[in-house]
């Protein structure tokens, strides 16, 4: 096994804040191939780590070391770096920047300057992976959020990259979706031998994972199998992988007599319902 | 939704005219609004109305669409050709009083006046109902493209354009919602004075350009993530190609152009 991912003494504090850092003292090393889940509430850290991997924050010379594929991060680098590292967010609207599918996949290609035949190529064989070849010439509007997260999967793949981070990427999405998206990634990893850092609260997503770091007001608590994280039964909601707090909010809401719909809501989906639901128009 | 994904004005199909080069369609829709001015006599003029009514027949679009375009500017139309038909002497009088006349010329000035803004109109409005918004984003850039030699930024300006027509729908979608919210808290749209009117828009427009501002911030991000280092050294994967269809449509153009210097007065 070679480590592809190895973070010592990290250190990040976010310019202008006082008190305790972002990120304090963090080791971690990611093996090829590995499947990792990293768990913590909300501003533990996990994005934070997630982002420093990949260069996207201005970390100083005394904030330690992060090795991505046998390569040191720096300034000259990071553009090496990130063409290893493909990279998930949350909003499936906010990362998806081609006007259509096809050209949403061809973005990262076109960044690296790929000739237009290889780019041909390489788009329909990554939109095939992830299933959405039918949607080569469609709008983002008219895609659902799986499908988007899909498509962002989708122009990953076609960089060839060795990791993916996915960073609460399933946070939005519907149950359909979440399950769209993971499984796809799941395939992905298998055919290509990829390495996988999973950030979430989401508990299947998690239980997918060889390996869960449990973070905490930016240091690592805990890490070890999913069979022996989960055995910290209730704590893993003071851990911070818990039930999504749209359910935690209906559940709240059910005790004080509201009738709230049964059927699972998003987030989004329970604001939606919550502003509409006095609303006669 | 389905008028969200049809903004612009862009009408499906795969006539001749949705199917040439955008840029081509762009450049020759300038150049009519050129030639028209070669008009000045009813022969001119008649060339020109069967030239706009074939292409017009060739996009396979109904003619409804093209007068709806002319419905927004028909103020600015009747105000211009009433200008010319009461201020312009020459020919026969039929009428007068103090500076105002009706004459002949006046009267043949007007129709002229019409016609120009009836057939300028079809013609801007032939291009956006053929030509997706995307396709003249690609176009526009192909166009400024000569301008990189005075360091103006083309790529990163015609990547702009594309983004902004990206959101569009994202951010329509967007301001119902809020709009939705703020009138289940009491906001009244559309009602009152223009002064309450635009009172109104206030708690629409903060929550809009908040959130804009954290959307640019995530897609800032993800697009550095994908390893976009600016415009230079990038390859296109959109490409305009030119068809023989092009070349016959600029010969068509130069025939008209010639036929009109021949007929014009």
């Amino acid at each position: 096994m070679t480590k592809i991912i190895e973070v010592e003494h990290l250190n990040f504090r976010y310019p202008l804040t006082e008190g305790r850092p972002a990120l304090n003292d963090v080791n971690l090393t990611i093996e090829q191939g590995e499947w990792v889940a990293i768990i913590g509430h909300n501003g533990s850290g996990k994005s934070t780590l997630a982002k420093s991997l990949d260069g996207l924050l201005p970390l100083s010379a005394d904030s330690g070391t992060i090795r991505v594929a046998g390569m040191k991060l720096t300034e000259d680098s990071v553009w090496d770096i990130r063409r290893q590292i493909g990279m998930v967010f949350q909003n499936p609207d906010n990362q998806f920047v081609g006007a259509t599918v096809e050209d949403d996949v061809a973005f990262g290609l076109e960044n690296i300057g790929l000739p237009r035949d290889e780019m041909l190529t390489r788009v329909k064989n990554a939109l095939a992976r992830v299933r959405m070849t039918d949607f080569a010439d469609k709008e983002p509007a008219r895609l659902s959020g799986g499908q988007k997260q899909r498509v962002a999967i989708a122009g990953i793949i076609a960089l060839q990259p060795q990791i993916i981070i996915l960073d609460e990427s399933t946070s939005m999405l519907d149950p359909n979706g979440r399950i769209e998206v993971l499984n796809t990634v799941q395939e992905l990893k298998e055919q290509e031998n990829l390495t996988v850092l999973s950030i979430t609260h989401d508990i299947d997503e998690a239980a997918n994972a060889n390996r869960i770091v449990v973070l905490d007001d930016g240091e690592i608590k805990e890490s070890g199998t999913p069979a022996e994280i989960f055995q910290y039964g209730e704590r893993l909601i003071e851990l911070g992988l818990d039930v999504p707090y749209a359910e935690r909010l209906k559940a709240a809401l059910r005790k004080r007599g509201a009738a709230v719909p049964t059927e699972y809501l998003t987030e989004e989906g329970l604001v939606d319902w919550l502003w509409t639901s006095h609303l006669k128009m | 939704m389905m008028n969200k994904l049809l903004f612009g004005r862009f009408i499906p199909g795969h006539s001749l005219i949705h199917h040439l080069d955008p840029r081509n369609k762009l450049l020759l829709s300038f150049y009519f609004i050129g030639i028209i001015f070669l008009a000045n006599n009813w022969p001119t003029y008649l060339c020109l109305f069967i030239f706009t009514m074939l292409a017009v027949r060739l996009s396979g679009i109904k003619m409804s669409f093209f007068i709806r375009g002319v419905r927004p500017l028909i103020w600015l139309i009747l105000f211009t050709v009433l200008l010319q038909v009461f201020f312009t002497r020459g020919g026969t009088t039929y009428w007068s009083w103090g500076p105002i006349v009706l004459s002949q010329y006046g009267i043949v000035n007007g129709i002229y006046i019409f016609m120009r803004f009836l057939l300028i109109i079809f013609m801007s409005t032939l291009l956006t109902l053929t030509t997706q918004p995307l396709s003249l984003a690609d176009a526009i850039e192909a166009i400024l493209k000569p301008l990189r030699v005075v360091r103006f930024p083309v790529y990163e300006v015609a990547l702009m354009l594309s983004i902004a027509l990206r959101f569009v729908p994202t951010l329509m979608d967007e301001t119902e919602k809020i709009m939705n919210a703020q009138r289940a808290r009491g906001v009244d749209f559309g009602e009152g004075n223009l002064f309450q009117q635009m009172r109104a828009i206030v708690p629409l427009l903060i929550p809009l350009f908040v959130s804009s501002f954290n959307r640019a911030e995530d897609l800032a991000t993800a697009m550095e993530a994908r390893g976009y280092r600016g415009g230079e050294g990038r390859s296109k994967y959109r490409i305009l190609t030119w068809h023989m269809s092009d070349t016959w449509t600029v010969i068509a153009f130069a025939l008209l152009t010639g036929v009109l210097v021949w007929l014009r007065a």
